[in-house]
């Protein structure tokens, strides 16, 4: 590969470093439509204030690891979602699939069966990534929509759910006692090894974009100005000493109680898998390929359908992921769970963090932020005594936002053509 | 099908061609790349194609007109391996080729760009351009290989409007996406680029760099197959036309040998007393 020389990018014009200064380049970017994640960082520092001024609790230890705590099932079901928006596709039965799944792996683990907690974990997970399987199956071969589809899968799981859970014979609701599902979300790792994580995560990341950015320079391709990966990284540092420092705050007045959750640990696995998959391997590409243009994709030789699948398969995986840590949560398993719900929560999440509905656009990030909104606003409104009604009312405001500023960013991306 | 040896002699020959276009020199058409010969093609009772013979040389561009209806788009479609001629025989570089589908066609070297051009508008022009074949580095997409020689593409192309290739293709006019598409056919090292109406819904401008892109590619040694129905592009860009009525090739030559009269008459009649003429004249 020949290395051409700085000038000739300069030469054909194709130096977009060149034109402006770069904050000029950014208010550009946030015209049109690609704002990355400013604006919606922005609504949650205002919501983070708000609440804090209306009561000082707020911005505690012991509220932010359970704020944390509460977005984990909205993170996971909505980065369940992501992986099938981006191809403009929808699952509805993901709420019930992760009910289906965890009541799975509570049940093998204690009442009758006692399957060690790797193998009845595997097969929930196994089992709720089939069903996301059979759903794509049904879309794919039967090309039928997914709205439909997966609207039966809800009414269908949820049918599965209430069968399996009430044949315990334990009143409609199973508990956990084995350790290890219970702690996924309510144990913690200790102070030290909450610093070692995050420390290891910063050191790691900082590394990864800074030897992109050298890569780049070297090969002689404008890069993005340094000055910004040194403001990321920075940035990555100050949340993450932040974080150590809330997670190993003491929050318990009876005994000792600190330390980072398990379930972030996992969040953050899953957000980092999903996220390298989607960036830099060539079916995280097709993904958005077909979410853009299908019939493009399938001309240039991507072998569509079986892409589709493993989206499917992928959602279903995630929200069996998702269902482990809300039975660890809940400590078990009822046959009342709203999965329906939970799975509108989740959509929201992902489209309020800037994942479109219409396929193409979206990244895993985006469930996170989204989600850490819904539980701020749930946590937050509870904590000034606010009713469940204004709760969400003050929800649907945010996700009509958040979908109002992503459709006049599509509206103003298409004009500029 | 062609052997991997046969085809890196075919990459060898295009460099050759390529030279002599470059200098001025024009390519021998003792074979011409392409060759039909008989070509028919049936849809149940609807005859399509009726015995189409034509020959595409290296490095020209061949202007295919016609009405709607003539068989433009069927002839562009069996070529491109849509679908298989019913009868008639096809050569290739002066040997016979049977294309069963887009991706034979492909592998001789022969790529389409359809008037919806087949984008993604939410990927960037590299993205774009790699679509289906990435570049990867252990298996991880190989981002900078993948910029660097889109630059290299668009600059061979002479396509300066382009701000940055990390642009999204949406975020582009028509005539840049007509380069994008166009770029991902010359990056596939085909031989025969097919354009079908490249500049129906271009502005004039918009019209000029298109049109400037075509002679590019041919000024390259590549064989371009234009369909059009602006008799003013096809005399500005083409070196050959080829005019089809109702299914046939009623008549076929370089552009010298056309007036506009002349091809107007050929399209809707099939026949022209002044395209005789000036056949002869031009011998």
């Amino acid at each position: 590969m020949s290395t051409p020389p700085q000038e000739d990018s300069h030469h054909v014009g194709l130096d977009s470093t060149t034109s402006s200064h770069p904050l000029v380049q950014q208010l550009k970017k946030i015209r049109q439509g690609d704002s990355g994640l400013l604006p919606i960082l922005v609504g949650l520092a205002a919501l983070v204030i708000y609440f804090q001024i209306r009561s000082s609790v707020f911005l505690s230890a012991g509220n932010i690891t359970n704020l944390f705590v509460q977005a984990t099932i909205f993170i996971l079901l909505g980065m369940a979602e992501i992986w099938l928006l981006l191809i403009g596709e929808i699952d509805l039965s993901a709420g019930f699939n992760a009910g289906v799944g965890g009541a799975i792996a509570v049940i093998l683990v204690d009442h009758q069966f006692h399957w060690p907690w790797f193998l009845a974990l595997g097969l929930a997970m196994v089992v709720s990534t089939g069903i996301g399987i059979i759903n794509g199956l049904l879309v794919i071969l039967l090309r039928l929509p997914s709205f439909i589809v997966t609207l039966a899968g809800l009414l269908g799981l949820q049918g599965v759910l209430i069968y399996i859970v009430d044949r315990q014979g334990t009143g409609g609701v199973v508990s956990v006692q084995e350790k290890v599902l219970y702690n996924l979300v309510n144990g913690n790792l200790t102070p030290l090894w909450t610093w070692i994580v995050v420390v290891v995560l910063v050191v790691l990341s900082s590394i990864v974009m800074l030897r992109g950015d050298r890569k780049r320079r070297r090969s002689g391709l404008p890069g993005k100005p340094f000055f910004i990966t040194v403001i990321k990284i920075v940035a990555l540092a100050v949340a993450g000493l932040l974080l150590v420092l809330v997670f190993n705050t003491n929050r318990s007045s009876f005994t000792h109680l600190s330390g980072m959750p398990f379930a972030i640990p996992i969040d953050l696995f899953v957000l980092g898998v999903g996220g390298f998959i989607l960036a830099k391997t060539k079916p995280g590409r097709y993904l958005y390929a077909i979410g853009g243009n299908i019939e493009a994709a399938r001309r240039a030789g991507i072998n569509v359908n079986r892409y589709r699948l493993m989206a499917f398969g992928l959602t279903g995986l995630t929200a069996g992921i998702a269902g482990l840590l809300y039975v660890s949560r809940l400590v078990g398993i009822s046959d009342g769970i709203e999965g329906g719900t939970y799975v509108l929560y989740a959509v929201a999440a992902a489209v309020i963090g800037g994942t479109s509905l219409f396929g193409g656009r979206g990244k895993m990030i985006h469930a996170v932020i989204g989600g850490l909104v819904i539980a701020t606003i749930d946590n937050g409104m509870a904590l000034i005594g606010l009713s469940a009604a204004t709760q969400l009312i003050a929800t649907a405001l945010v996700l009509l936002a958040a979908v109002t500023v992503d459709s006049v960013a599509r509206r103003a991306s298409s004009n500029a053509r | 099908m062609e052997s991997t040896s046969e085809a890196s002699n075919t990459q060898h020959s295009v460099t050759t061609d390529a030279d002599a276009g470059a200098s001025g020199v024009s390519p021998s058409n003792a074979t011409p790349l392409l060759s039909l010969r008989g070509v028919t093609k049936q849809f149940g009772a609807v005859q399509a194609l009726r015995g189409v013979d034509l020959d595409i040389p290296n490095g020209q561009v061949t202007a295919l007109i016609g009405d709607n209806g003539a068989g433009k788009s069927t002839l562009i479609k069996t070529i491109s391996g849509i679908w298989a001629p019913s009868e008639g025989h096809m050569f290739w570089k002066g040997e016979e080729v049977h294309v069963h589908s887009p991706r034979d066609a492909a592998r001789l070297g022969i790529a389409t760009v359809y008037q919806d051009l087949a984008l993604c508008d939410n990927l960037d022009i590299v993205q774009n351009l790699y679509l289906g074949r990435e570049e990867t580095d252990h298996a991880l997409l190989d981002e900078i290989k993948m910029e660097l020689t889109t630059i290299q593409t668009l600059k061979d192309l002479s396509v300066s409007t382009v701000r940055s290739v990390r642009q999204l293709v949406g975020s582009l006019s028509g005539g840049q996406r007509q380069a994008v598409a166009v770029a991902r056919a010359v990056m596939r090292d085909s031989q025969l680029v097919i354009m079908d109406e490249p500049t129906a819904a271009l502005g004039v401008s918009q019209t000029a760099q298109v049109l400037e892109l075509i002679r590019t590619l041919a000024a390259r040694g590549i064989a371009v197959l234009v369909i059009s129905h602006n008799l003013i592009d096809v005399f500005s860009v083409a070196d050959r036309v080829a005019v089809m009525y109702l299914g046939n090739l009623v008549s076929s030559g370089p552009v010298a040998n056309y007036d506009t009269a002349s091809a107007v008459e050929l399209i809707t009649t099939g026949e022209t007393s002044r395209a005789a003429t000036s056949l002869t004249s031009a011998q």
